[in-house]
């Protein structure tokens, strides 16, 4: 397959699936009670002017769609009414803004909290999800290697337990621990009201704060990532050409190292990609028990404040996210296997 | 009845394999026997062919001289002698550093054989790499192209993945990386199945090319009977993980004395009478964990008798080069001094 | 057919020689006992109205309260035996759900073929990209949450897995010899996926149900976690939240943590280790690799050799 048609399809493929996500985000919020717009017209916590802006910028007194006048209750409508007057319509042009709306709790806009909120989800996802894939792996391939031996079965057994730990839990548990043994803080980014002397001090708090949210995410993706990688690779080491290269007279490590692991990290690319879902849900609960101020602790916190602009914009976010996560390992994978990059 | 090879017969071989036996191990079976006291020597610059239905312990002999058995394989007694060296008494250290380098193999399929994510002429060069002095790279990347020119491959195609080859390209390469580090033997473990008809005739002609050029001793390992007479000098046939009979080419073809050659030979078309209809052997191959006590051709031997149900032939020798592993043969011998 | 009676006595006797697998259904059949003997073996009764004493919140675990007691001064224990049957009734209905909708989507994809197969299989892609448990909280958010919801929810979005895995499944099934010749002679499709592809793909519907079910128990908790548990009830999920949110981390109430949290690792656990063993008897398959292999030596004698059988011939 040539590389230009691949890279290609792919975009294409994620372009549609964001459209589906817009789309689904739109439609969800109206069909099912608590319509964020409508929800806010009726919120005391917003003033009359505030709840006069959001009914002209969301085209409350458009229907919602050709056809349409409300979902929820579902009122048919006008068919003929120009597609651009909907609320549909409104709501599409408003994202291509960037506009997601206010918060109902701070009364700031969607876009700038969540803005300032993705970069701390990416920062702890990737803490997290680096250990995680490195140690995984080599947990793995030792696995794989040793397969029915004691280490194996060592390894296989602490990768079950650990995948079954519901991670909210873990994290409470740890922080329960971190907080009464090791002194480390129950929450939070930074400490409230600290001055740093420098910028060293300032780093070595974010660290102390980082430490358990990263180490709960850790150990719940680890056990999973060791028990694809060891099945990947002991499928990989039963092929003819690992038995060639032992014919080669190459040792274990070389084998390991020149012939198996390449051929096993394709699947895994594929696979991390397809999990990526879990650990956005890792994420979601992660920073819920920490107060992580990232999108999923966001989604925790817009639910209990009943704040529907924040719930919307923030799954939307993370939806994306989980695209073009998914899209850059499609990217990986195009670039790992010789047989997408021959031209 | 002489054949090519009895120049040699008095030299010391290159290789020798004595009561070679190898078991297949499961837990909640008795063993396999997989190979039993299997005896055959091959010279420089010979040519064997090893025949037998599949199953019959044809790939396992090939492993087992590498000493790549699977998990399971054990090498329960025997000797395999490289020269002066013993094979089964080294190291696993000193068995990698001689493999490929003194015995290379030609794997069957070689789709699979190949590592598909990486270049041909990689894969050629690790061989190198890995057994001699490899400083020079523009040495290194010379020999590759010589090797891919040797078996026809133009060496420009050196940087391509072994997808971007046709199944027989694919088989010369494989070719071309056994012969990287000039090894006294290469061993070819089916080396044209799956390829049709055509390319078939040519990767036999270039194996047959190379042995003269650069007189290799090859063991070649196949069921098929039209193959073995193109291009080797003698015959092993195996029958249930043991030697059937072992002789010359000619001697195989003309006189085989075991039934089961026999029978094989039926079974191959013969080109000078095309309307002889195939025949083909009733009955299968033993189970090798639950061999009959008598000879393991016993229940499908058409001149089978009594003896043969109740104890396992010896190897007769009928001519110092032709032995064969049946209670005819020392009938016939008995016979035959009872006339003189 | 390979699904005869005798194949499943084999898978079976299989599974019974699984120690994971083994060890898993024990585990399993322990969570549903003690759902079931929930109201005989609780030494309290949680839904009994009670006046909350100050002093009684928070007790660390004593001879009256093994577990101790949680924020509302409630037996932990008695709590914790019928949370039991709130994740199992979660767990059992969602992954009925999700299993259902999967194998539907995934047999006919993988029988059907062509524009269909394309279509659903665009479909599940896209809501296998979409993350479920954000999907799930703004579902359950929006509407009441109540235990109906809940499982409705992780049913309707837990089902993208199954679907692949039993499309692919029929593809190979219909290729097998019976099945074309059933074609051939113009048996019906729902004649065809009934009495041949049904009985093939169902082994694996099983192994997948359980590996969906400890799922269903996972994210049923991680909702009741985050606030979204059904009132009336009390799930593990929803112990934890209230002992999370309610201050049992500042009183130092590790009990009320960390029993709660046990119940849903013992339930997933099972699960999980059931599964593996359950594919394991299912797909019996060498799991041994080339780099496995060497110890071909261990049983190898000295070299002494008796003369060898050849010499002796040549002599005759």
């Amino acid at each position: 397959m040539h590389r230009s048609s691949y890279l290609a399809g792919k975009l294409g493929w994620a372009a549609f699936t964001i459209l589906f996500v817009i789309v689904l985000n739109f439609f969800l919020f109206r069909i099912l009670p608590g319509d964020p717009a409508r929800a806010g017209i009726r919120d005391p916590r917003l003033t009359a002017q505030a709840q006069q802006a959001i009914r002209e910028r969301f085209g409350l007194d458009q229907p919602v769609i050709n056809c349409f006048e409300s979902l929820n209750p579902l009122t048919l409508g006008n068919c003929a009414v120009n597609p651009l007057d909907t609320q549909f319509f409104i709501y599409a042009s408003n994202l291509l803004r960037g506009e997601l709306g206010i918060s109902y709790h701070t009364n700031r806009p969607v876009l700038d909290i969540l803005g300032e909120r993705l970069w701390n989800t990416l920062l702890l996802i990737g803490a997290g999800q680096v250990l995680a894939i490195v140690l995984g792996m080599a947990v793995g391939v030792l696995a794989a290697w040793k397969a029915h031996t004691p280490v194996d079965y060592t390894a296989l057994g602490f990768s079950l337990l650990a995948w079954s730990l519901p991670t909210f839990w873990l994290g409470i548990i740890l922080l329960f621990w971190g907080s009464t043994y090791l002194g480390l803080p129950i929450g939070g980014k930074v400490t409230p009201g600290m001055v740093y002397a420098n910028s060293w001090e300032q780093l070595a708090d974010l660290a102390r704060h980082l430490f358990l949210p990263s180490l709960t995410y850790t150990i719940v993706f680890l056990g999973e990532y060791m028990l694809i990688m060891r099945s990947t690779l002991v499928d990989v080491l039963s092929e003819d050409y690992i038995l060639t290269a032992k014919a080669k007279g190459l040792t274990h490590f070389q084998i390991l190292k020149d012939h198996a692991l390449k051929n096993a990290m394709l699947p895994m690319v594929t696979i991390i990609a397809l999990n990526l879902g879990f650990t956005v849900a890792g994420a979601v609960q992660i920073e819920s028990v920490f107060s992580w101020p990232g999108l999923g602790g966001a989604i925790f916190e817009a639910v209990n404040r009943r704040d529907y602009p924040m719930l919307q914009g923030a799954f939307l976010l993370l939806a994306i996210s989980v695209i073009v996560a998914n899209l850059i390992a499609d990217l990986l994978y195009g670039y790992l296997d010789p047989r997408v990059q021959a031209d | 009845m002489m054949t090519e090879v009895t120049p040699h017969a008095h030299k010391q071989p290159l290789l020798e394999v004595k009561r070679l036996s190898v078991d297949y191990v499961d837990p909640s079976q008795p063993p396999a026997q997989a190979l039993r006291d299997l005896t055959f020597t091959l010279h420089r610059g010979e040519a064997l062919g090893v025949v037998g239905e599949s199953g019959c312990g044809k790939s396992t002999l090939m492993l087992a001289l590498m000493r790549l058995l699977p998990a399971a394989g054990r090498i329960v007694g025997g000797s395999v002698r490289l020269d002066d060296i013993e094979l089964l008494a080294l190291s696993e250290r000193e068995m990698a550093a001689l493999r490929w380098k003194r015995l290379a193999m030609i794997f069957q399929g070689a789709m699979n054989a190949l590592n598909p994510v990486r270049t041909v002429g990689d894969q050629i060069a690790e061989a190198i790499r890995l057994h001699e002095d490899a400083s020079d790279a523009r040495a290194l990347d010379r020999r590759v192209g010589e090797l891919l020119d040797l078996v026809g491959i133009a060496a420009s195609r050196r940087n391509q993945y072994p997808f971007q080859y046709s199944g027989g390209m694919r088989q010369r390469a494989m070719i071309a990386m056994a012969l990287a580090c000039s090894p006294d033997i290469v061993i070819a473990d089916e080396p044209t199945t799956a390829l049709d008809v055509m390319i078939q005739a040519q990767i036999l002609q270039l194996l047959a090319d190379l042995r003269r050029q650069l007189n290799l001793s090859i063991l070649l390992v196949t069921h098929d009977l039209g193959i073995v007479a193109e291009l080797c000098d003698r015959v092993l046939v195996m029958y249930g993980g043991a030697l059937a009979e072992y002789a010359g080419v000619d001697a195989i073809y003309n006189a085989p004395a075991h039934p089961y050659t026999q029978e094989l030979l039926k079974a191959f078309p013969d080109p000078t009478r095309p309307l002889q209809r195939l025949a083909s052997i009733p009955g299968s191959p033993p189970r090798l964990n639950d061999l009959p006590p008598g000879c393991r051709f016993a229940p499908r031997c058409p001149q089978v008798f009594d003896r043969c149900h109740l104890t396992p032939p010896r190897v007769y020798a009928i001519t110092s080069d032709h032995l064969a592993s049946c209670f005819l043969v020392e009938t016939q011998q008995t016979r035959g001094a009872r006339h003189e | 057919m390979e699904t005869t009676a005798a194949g499943y006595r084999g898978v079976w006797a299989r599974l019974r020689r699984n120690p994971m697998g083994m060890i898993g259904l024990i585990m399993l059949v322990v969570a549903i006992g003690v759902a079931v003997l929930a109201p005989w073996i609780s030494p309290y009764d949680p839904h009994a109205v009670t006046r909350v004493n100050i002093l009684d919140i928070y007790q660390p675990p004593s001879p009256a309260h093994w577990f101790g007691t949680d924020d509302a001064g409630r037996d932990v224990l008695s709590n914790f035996l019928y949370g039991a049957r709130v994740s199992l009734t979660v767990g059992f209905f969602a992954s009925f759900i999700s299993v259902t909708v999967g194998g539907l989507i995934g047999i006919s994809a993988g029988f059907l073929g062509g524009r269909t197969e394309g279509i659903l299989m665009r479909f599940t892609d896209i809501m296998l990209v979409i993350p479920d448990l954000p999907l799930a909280v703004v579902i359950v958010a929006l509407t009441k949450p109540s235990l109906t919801n809940i499982i409705l929810v992780i049913g309707l979005l837990g089902w993208t897995g199954t679907a692949r895995l039993v499309r692919a499944q029929t593809l190979s099934v219909k290729q097998r010899k019976f099945v074309v010749r059933a074609r051939a002679i113009g048996a019906g499709n729902s004649y065809i996926i009934r009495r041949h592809i049904f009985p093939l793909v169902l082994p694996l519907i099983v192994v997948n149900t359980v590996l969906v079910i400890s799922l269903a128990i996972l994210n049923e908790s991680t909702l009741s976690f985050l606030g979204l548990g059904d009132p009336a009830t009390l799930s593990w999920g929803q112990m934890l939240n209230y002992a999370f949110t309610r201050g049992a981390m500042s009183a130092g109430a590790w009990w009320a943590l960390v029993v709660p949290g046990f119940g849903i690792v013992w339930v997933v656990l099972s699960c999980t280790l059931l599964g593996q063993g359950l594919e394991q008897a299912l797909n019996p398959r060498l799991t041994t690799h080339h780099l496995a292999a060497d110890r071909t030596l261990k049983n190898l004698p000295r070299w002494e050799l008796e003369p060898t059988p050849v010499e002796q011939a040549g002599n005759v």
